[in-house]
């Protein structure tokens, strides 16, 4: 198969949009494993949860999803501190298995969450139709790019920005770094843990809530469309290193690039399996991921 | 050392070692009788819906007690056992098919191949710890699937019919009456059971769950990490397949989602959470409570896709971690804790 140099550049160009937003569904996921070690096996379904509030938002409202981004972030911010407070801090006091008291608890939720799309919403496949940005393109040197997806990577990338100027420039994020290293001691040095975990929750998600108000302008909207995307998002987080949000960011546009290429050399149905064994082959070698600390 | 202090401490080992084997004793006991009451069940369940039901119940609590090898005793949660539920049910299926192996062969091959394929799996992934492993099972599961689906030789989406035949034990073949393959999942559950209770009083049994506690512990006092591992996963994927070849003759159609998906690795995995990790009744509880729940919720509330049985499934699980970690089965404990004295 010979590919011109243009159509190989539009697939990579494309595989790294796609990556972007990858890394920005993980990130939150990152976050939250990063700072207290817990899994959160629900982080598929709020993205659900945030593609669908966009949907219903957009309906009711008549805006533009662009307008929508910040109500839709702020609502995901309010499920993902809720769900630490209602849930996960109790799952903190297991003395007895409690790593598989997080995962299960977290993944009973996500069912919960998914059933409930499916009994109340049906199972049917939604789309918002007319938006500002849908169905249009840029055009550059002959390189299509899709503006969706343009303006979700553009996102991505400044939502990293924005986690970066948060954990280096400001006390929150100093203690976010704090009691990443050391839940115990912080609390000698008069900052409340569980005040950080339930902001650090918050953030990761509000970071769906950004992804899935991403997501929702150009992708199809059903119940179980987090899991699709949360095996991605552990494929990435794994890959990344647990914990480190950065490396999820170079991770992301790595597994963007890789299910792009395969869906060119194989078919597109198969595209998940280069990933999945790129993911097999990195971790076999490095079980921390690219950028974990042991 | 004083010798009364060294006596009282062996009539101490003794006693405890009595009261240990005693219990083991009982635990026979009791399963005997239960498999006694359920042997009797078909005379009294002629309704095929129940039936069906019930058979169900017991294929996830073999399942799932196989399961509990690897994740309970050993402590390795795996989220991808429909892989190995897919190549019993594949292989069985694909054997009879394309080379006219009887089920009971093929059934044993199969349950080989995927013992096989969990050695070489855990070979890579037993270096992953905790979160890591449990994802590296999600991922490996998921890529089965996908390579099935796009596999013509397998029927790929649609799927692989098993020729009709005559009834009869041979072939496992039973199209007018659902009751013998009642006394094959009963069977193969009692055989499950009796695996796990005998890993339970097995040295092996000792240094798995050591190795579920502290791994690093285990290790430094001889306990091979890796090998406790291997074995717990590949006995664990042998009985994983038996079950999935029984699904297939007893369904007699399989296609990709219904045995390589996800689904199929969490009803492996929850009833042992729900009734206890790593106990010998856990996984029992759990399906003889989940299956039923589901099957029901999933017909009487609306058909399949409705969601109402994930809403089930979900809510008992989040209950079931927030309020007894331990499982269900910690709830049969309960009396005897508060009666005896505790030191």
């Amino acid at each position: 198969m010979a590919l011109s140099f243009e159509a190989i550049l539009q697939v990579l160009l494309s595989g790294l949009l796609m990556g972007l937003i990858y890394a920005l569904v993980a990130s939150g996921l990152s976050l939250i494993f990063g700072l207290m070690d817990v899994v959160n096996f629900a982080h598929g379904e709020f993205l659900m949860v945030a593609m669908y509030l966009m949907f219903g938002l957009v309906t009711v409202t008549g805006l533009d999803p662009l307008l929508l981004w910040p109500v839709v972030t702020a609502c995901l911010f309010l499920l993902g501190s809720g769900v630490y407070l209602g849930i996960i801090r109790y799952t903190m006091r297991a003395k007895t298995n409690r790593g598989m008291v997080q995962v299960f608890t977290t993944f009973g939720l996500g069912l919960i969450l998914m059933g409930l799309a499916q009994s109340l919403l049906s199972p049917d496949y939604r789309s918002i139709g007319h938006t500002w940005i849908s169905g249009k393109s840029v055009s550059v040197a002959g390189i299509y790019m899709p503006l969706p997806q343009l303006v979700g990577g553009v996102a991505s990338v400044a939502a990293f920005v924005l986690i970066w100027l948060m954990i280096t420039r400001t006390d929150f994020g100093k203690a976010l770094e704090a009691t990443r290293e050391d839940a115990g001691a912080v609390a000698l040095v008069g900052i409340d843990k569980n005040l950080i975990f339930t902001l650090g929750w918050g953030f990761g998600g509000a970071l769906s809530g950004l992804a899935g108000s991403i997501l929702a302008t150009f992708f199809y909207i059903y119940p179980s469309v987090g899991s699709s995307f949360l095996l991605t998002a552990f494929v990435t987080v794994a890959l990344g290193g647990f914990g480190s949000v950065y490396g999820a960011l170079a991770a992301g546009i790595i597994i963007g690039l890789v299910e792009a290429t395969t869906a060119v050399i194989l078919t597109p149905a198969l595209k998940s399996l280069g990933v999945f064994t790129v993911y097999l082959a990195v971790v076999v070698l490095r079980p921390r991921g690219l950028f974990g600390s042991s | 050392m004083d010798r009364a202090l060294q006596a009282s401490r062996s009539s101490f080992a003794e006693r405890h070692i009595a009261e240990a084997s005693a219990r083991r004793r009982r635990q026979l006991v009791a399963v005997a009788l239960f498999a006694l009451v359920a042997a009797c069940l078909p005379l009294f369940v002629t309704d095929v819906y129940t039936l069906n039901v019930v058979i169900l119940t017991l294929m996830y609590l073999a399942l799932s007690t196989g399961w509990n090898i690897l994740g309970g005793y050993c402590g390795q949660i795996s989220l991808g056992h429909a892989i190995y539920f897919g190549i019993g049910a594949y292989g069985t299926v694909l054997l009879y098919m394309m080379a006219g192996v009887v089920p009971w062969i093929g059934l044993l091959v199969s349950a080989a191949l995927a013992a096989g394929l969990a050695l070489a799996l855990g070979y890579f992934c037993f270096r992953l710890a905790g979160h890591y492993y449990t994802i590296a099972t999600i991922v490996i599961a998921e890529a089965a699937l996908l390579l099935v689906l796009n596999w013509d030789w397998t029927g790929a989406a649609l799927g692989l019919q098993l020729p009709f035949g005559p009834d009869s034990w041979a072939t496992l073949q039973f199209g007018r009456t659902k009751v013998p393959y009642f006394y094959f999942v009963l069977a193969l559950s009692l055989l499950a059971w009796l695996t796990a209770w005998i890993i339970e009083g097995a040295r092996w049994g000792y240094w798995w769950r050591a190795v579920k506690d502290d791994a690093e512990a285990a290790g430094s006092l001889g306990v091979n990490i890796f090998y406790s591992k291997m074995g717990a996963s590949a006995i664990s994927a042998f009985f994983t397949a038996v079950g999935g070849a029984f699904y297939a003759l007893f369904t007699s159609y399989i296609d990709p989602n219904s045995v390589f998906g996800f689904r199929i690795s969490l009803l492996i995995a929850l009833p042992a959470v729900l009734g206890g990790i790593g106990t010998l009744w856990g996984p029992a509880i759990g399906a003889v409570l989940l299956i039923p729940l589901g099957e029901v919720t999933r017909s009487y509330i609306g058909g399949s896709g409705s969601g109402a049985d994930l809403v089930t499934y979900g809510a008992l699980v989040v209950m079931v971690s927030l309020l007894r970690p331990e499982g269900l089965v910690s709830l049969l404990h309960l009396r005897k804790r508060t009666r005896g004295a505790r030191p």
